[in-house]
């Protein structure tokens, strides 16, 4: 019995993860939004946060990376490694890789 | 050429020579992996010169980027071409590159302080702009294995990305 009931509510939360996950894509439900770099690029290139969220940067890459807002703030990326930043309320901004200008990203600070 | 034009006499001077990258006919996959790894090399022996002999700090960190990006990007190489079976040949682009890097090494050994330091990032932003170009107009299109032309798809990002990161750094400079 308890096992069935444990199955239910594994059931009912996955379905409910994967419902989240579908309209809020790279939200993860701890209030951390993931931006993968994989292939020199920021995936997905733009995410939206709400003031105090975390943004989580994981580098599947083999070279280091940065989020650098030029002139307010720079987050260090090693190759295999994550690095995170508290979002600021009304702080959206386009960021850049420091090492590789090509590579661009969006926050957006939502605000309800 | 655009790029030697722009960055006047002193980038003309280190570069001459290193025009005929493309002056060879199709290479095949050995003598493709030769040149990425070749060119990779070059770039990491001029930036642990401007390691020892740069001053400005975004030169220096410039010049940290190059060293620890390629040496990664030729480690994946050298683990390619092993694995693919594929002995990397000598050709005639990679003598070139190499005669032409001779050239630049020995103007910038001469330079110190500030001149150094803007004449290795002219060097590096030309340097990148002709890989990008014979990788964009003959590596990457002449590349008959699969995973080679994939490294050197990513190569060419990360190569754009330097020479981006150059053009920064040059400005800056001036």
């Amino acid at each position: 019995m308890t096992g069935l009931l444990l199955t239910r509510r594994h059931l009912l939360l996955s379905g409910g993860a994967a419902v989240l996950a579908a309209s809020l894509p790279a939200r993860a439900h701890n209030g951390t939004v993931h931006v993968t770099i994989e292939n020199m690029e920021f995936r997905p290139a733009e995410v939206t946060a709400h003031g105090g969220e975390t943004i989580e940067w994981v580098n599947r890459d083999r070279f280091p990376h940065t989020a650098t807002v030029k002139g307010k703030w720079e987050v260090l990326i090693p190759p295999g490694t994550s690095a995170s930043r508290q979002v600021q309320a009304g702080d959206s901004v386009n960021y850049y890789c420091r090492f590789h200008p090509n590579m661009k990203g969006r926050i957006v600070v939502a605000t309800s | 050429m655009r790029s030697l034009l722009v960055f006047g006499v002193s980038a003309a001077f280190l570069f001459a020579g290193a025009a005929s990258i493309l002056a060879q006919d199709k290479p095949t996959d050995p003598q493709i992996a030769h040149i990425a790894y070749t060119a990779g090399e070059i770039d990491i022996e001029a930036a642990k010169l401007a390691l020892d002999k740069a001053e400005n700090q975004s030169v220096k960190d410039f010049a940290q980027s190059m060293l620890t990006d390629h040496q990664a990007v030729n480690e994946q190489a050298l683990k390619l071409v092993k694995k693919l079976g594929v002995t990397p040949e000598d050709n005639p682009t990679s003598q070139s590159l190499v005669s032409a890097a001779g050239k630049t090494r020995d103007a910038l050994s001469k330079l110190e302080g500030a001149a150094f330091d803007k004449a290795y990032i002219e060097s590096e932003v030309a340097y990148h702009q002709q890989v990008n170009d014979a990788l964009e107009d003959l590596l990457i299109p002449s590349a008959q294995n699969g995973e080679l032309k994939s490294l050197l798809e990513t190569g060419l990002k990360l190569f754009q990305g330097h020479q981006q990161h150059a053009e920064h750094v040059a400005a800056e400079l001036k």
